[in-house]
């Protein structure tokens, strides 16, 4: 989960500037969590780097600087295919869980009317999370397998005359349990930025003439924006970052990078897993920067 | 957008509105004139924001109509209504420039970027913010987010214009100067405003008729003169503010003046018209703060006492440049307020604690409408026909 770390790493950097009364009090305020992050994540990344140019053979890792993990990670013909494989996956399921958390969110802000039945609501949605995502994610095997209840019931009613064959050990296994595991992610920001749009605005532009659809693209949409950005970062780098839902659901048969980095650990080649991590980081930084490009969180935050 | 003569009238027929269990609005009624400028006045629950919301169309009347120039237009949407409204926190866009924000019900029409961007362009300049036209509202201060907000309402041409407290976000000097400019702007552009406020003087400085409401009803529905000078109950004596209401029981009535027995011996003269109240009755009558003489009792004197006067001791003084508020706790508890201008007040100048007494003329005193008045029959169709 280096990933998400180390999106939480950047928001940290976007958080706005201490004021010049209170900056040496604000300083002692995040000095606790610089040393955590001092201590736990940038000394082991440093690490990761340095092996990322060591030697190895068979037992060891030899001390060295030497270019060839990444040489071989580029010319790798497979490291091109586990990266599309990655980002099909997150693009997918960005789309869908965008899709889902935008209107849960919108219906629990604007359709929901009491503060007591919203936070209820709001509540319901987080009771899956009290499971583990394990045994969520394990849950759809029984549901959705060649015998499961799914197609049983499909059976049953006479729509299909065979198992269907694609629910189980499949991307579409892995899309859904993605989409189940990470919906939540998406709604929890969404429904923050929402519920700062003033409901005058709405109104507003009802009285301007705009019908409801209108009004989500012109005016919630837009005010929505933080929210969908902030989202949309953790499902990608979950996603990106993930190995287990990948290699469960699809029977083995898809890989992500970071599974293909977990064969390279199990296989005691230290310096090319750490290579292929440092290339992981990057790229998902630049994801993540490239988000917070398009939207100004801290801007919009301070709003 | 031209609009027939008259489309800009505005009738509420006996609406009401309840939200659950409670009754925003009960059973009422009100006709504004094309044109007219009218302020919905009353405390914070009155139903007054429920009423202009019913008529932009963000609520629908429970039972009743709501007409626009002779049309029901319940269950229209805003658009068909030819209503715009100016929300209290002016609900301004926050992503969009102050360019778009005027020009955004024109997008929603579909009118061309250039079209509309001209059209909003006209707008700003009318209220001096061309310069503004590329900011968001964030970058602007108070009074030139609310004239952005007034221009955004305008570009539709609409026939009646409804503002939610538009003037509850300013400050004391800007609140001034923006009344002045609403109703300019009523005036060049000749269609009906619906103002709605919880600020007496607002109400009055601006509007050609203003509406006291309480609780879901109207108490009164007149010229902003007549608000102010001939209350009708004592009720809109009271929120208007410039009047004290006396109140006793009919001893005698002759000549059209009926003497009245307050609390403590106290007695008054209301001058009744044609009415020939029942001895006995109560009666309550409205004394203007400015048409108060008040005398200070020199201690150990007696009062002269008398018809149309009352004693009491200084409560507060406040000098408001032209005159002073004198508030005067009564002996029987009640506060009578009386504006003595400042050179009468500064020749002979009271103090807290002072026992005084506040005489008036019988003339000044306006007869109300208030509880069951016990009248003889035929003078009491003689005096709804006056009243009104």
């Amino acid at each position: 989960m280096t990933s998400i770390e180390h999106a939480a790493a950047l928001l940290e950097e976007q958080a706005p500037p201490a004021e010049n009364a209170g900056e040496r009090a604000s300083w002692w305020q995040v000095a606790p969590m610089v040393a955590v992050l001092t201590l736990f994540f940038g000394l082991p990344m440093l690490v990761v780097l340095v092996v990322s140019f060591f030697d190895f053979d068979r037992s060891d890792i030899i001390p060295a600087f030497i270019l060839d993990n990444y040489v071989e990670l580029f010319t790798r013909e497979v490291t091109l295919r586990l990266y599309a494989s990655s980002l099909k996956f997150a693009l997918i399921v960005w789309a869908i869980t965008l899709l889902i958390g935008f209107n849960i969110a919108y219906f629990l802000v604007f359709h929901v009317r009491g503060l007591l039945v919203q936070i209820g609501l709001f509540l319901l949605c987080t009771v899956p999370f009290l499971t583990s995502n394990i045994i969520r994610m394990i849950s759809w095997i029984p549901f959705l397998g060649r015998n499961g209840i799914f197609n049983q019931a499909l059976q049953g009613a006479g729509i299909t005359n065979a198992p269907l064959e694609f629910l189980l050990f499949s991307d579409f296994a892995v899309v859904v349990a993605y989409v189940h595991l990470f919906t939540l992610f998406m709604v929890v920001p969404i429904f923050n930025a929402m519920a700062r749009i003033d409901k005058s605005l709405l109104e507003a532009s009802r009285d301007a003439g705009a019908g409801r659809v209108r009004t989500v693209f012109e005016v919630v949409l837009p005010l929505s924006r933080t929210g969908i950005a902030l989202g949309s970062i953790f499902v990608i780098t979950l996603v990106m970052g993930d190995s287990f839902v990948v290699r469960t659901m699809s029977g083995g048969q898809s890989a992500s990078v970071v599974s293909a980095l977990q064969n390279e650990v199990a296989a005691l080649q230290y310096p090319p897993a750490a290579a292929s991590a440092v290339i992981m980081v990057i790229i998902v930084t630049l994801m993540v920067a490239g988000i917070l490009r398009l939207v100004d969180v801290r801007k919009e935050l301070a709003r | 957008m031209t609009q027939a003569t008259g489309s800009g009238q505005v009738e509420v027929a006996s609406v009401t509105k309840r939200f659950g269990e409670s009754v925003a609005v009960k059973e009422l009624s009100l006709t504004i004139p094309h044109g007219a400028y009218c302020c919905l006045l009353g405390p914070s629950g009155c139903g007054k924001t429920t009423i202009l919301r019913m008529i932009a169309g963000h609520e629908n009347p429970t039972t009743g109509d709501v007409r626009i120039g002779g049309r029901s237009v319940v269950g229209l949407p805003q658009v068909e209504r030819g209503t715009a409204m100016m929300f209290q926190s002016y609900a301004l866009f926050p992503h969009r420039s102050v360019l778009d924000n005027v020009a955004f019900a024109l997008k929603v029409r579909g009118v061309g970027l250039p079209a509309r961007h001209n059209t909003a362009r006209e707008l700003l300049a009318k209220v001096q913010l061309e310069k503004f036209a590329n900011r968001l509202p964030s970058e602007l201060s108070g009074g030139q987010q609310q004239r952005v907000a007034l221009a955004r309402a305008l570009i539709t041409n609409p026939k009646v214009l409804l503002l939610d407290e538009p003037l509850s976000a300013l400050d004391e000097y800007l609140r001034l100067r923006m009344r002045g400019e609403l109703r300019r702007v009523q005036k060049e552009l000749g269609i009906t405003f619906v103002h709605v406020t919880h600020t007496q003087l607002e109400a009055i400085a601006v509007a050609d008729m203003v509406v006291v409401m309480a609780q879901g009803r109207i108490e009164q529905a007149a010229s902003a003169r007549d608000i102010f000078v001939a209350p009708r109950n004592a009720y809109v004596a009271r929120f208007v503010g410039g009047q004290n209401v006396l109140s006793g029981t009919v001893e005698s009535t002759m000549n059209g003046t009926a003497a009245v027995a307050g609390d403590k011996g106290a007695r008054f003269a209301f001058p009744v018209g044609d009415i020939r109240p029942t001895r006995g009755s109560k009666l309550y009558g409205s004394i203007r703060r400015d048409r108060i003489g008040v005398e200070k009792v020199p201690p150990g004197a007696k009062p002269a006492g008398g018809l149309n006067s009352t004693v009491g001791e200084v409560h507060t003084l406040e000098n408001q440049g032209s005159y002073v508020k004198v508030t005067i706790d009564l002996d029987n508890g009640e506060e009578f307020v009386a504006h003595v201008p400042d050179d009468a007040f500064f020749r002979s100048p009271l103090d807290i604690g002072d026992k005084v007494e506040a005489r008036w003329s019988a003339s000044d005193v306006m007869l109300l409408d208030d509880g069951p008045i016990a009248l003889e029959p035929a003078a009491a169709e003689a005096r709804v026909a006056s009243g009104d």
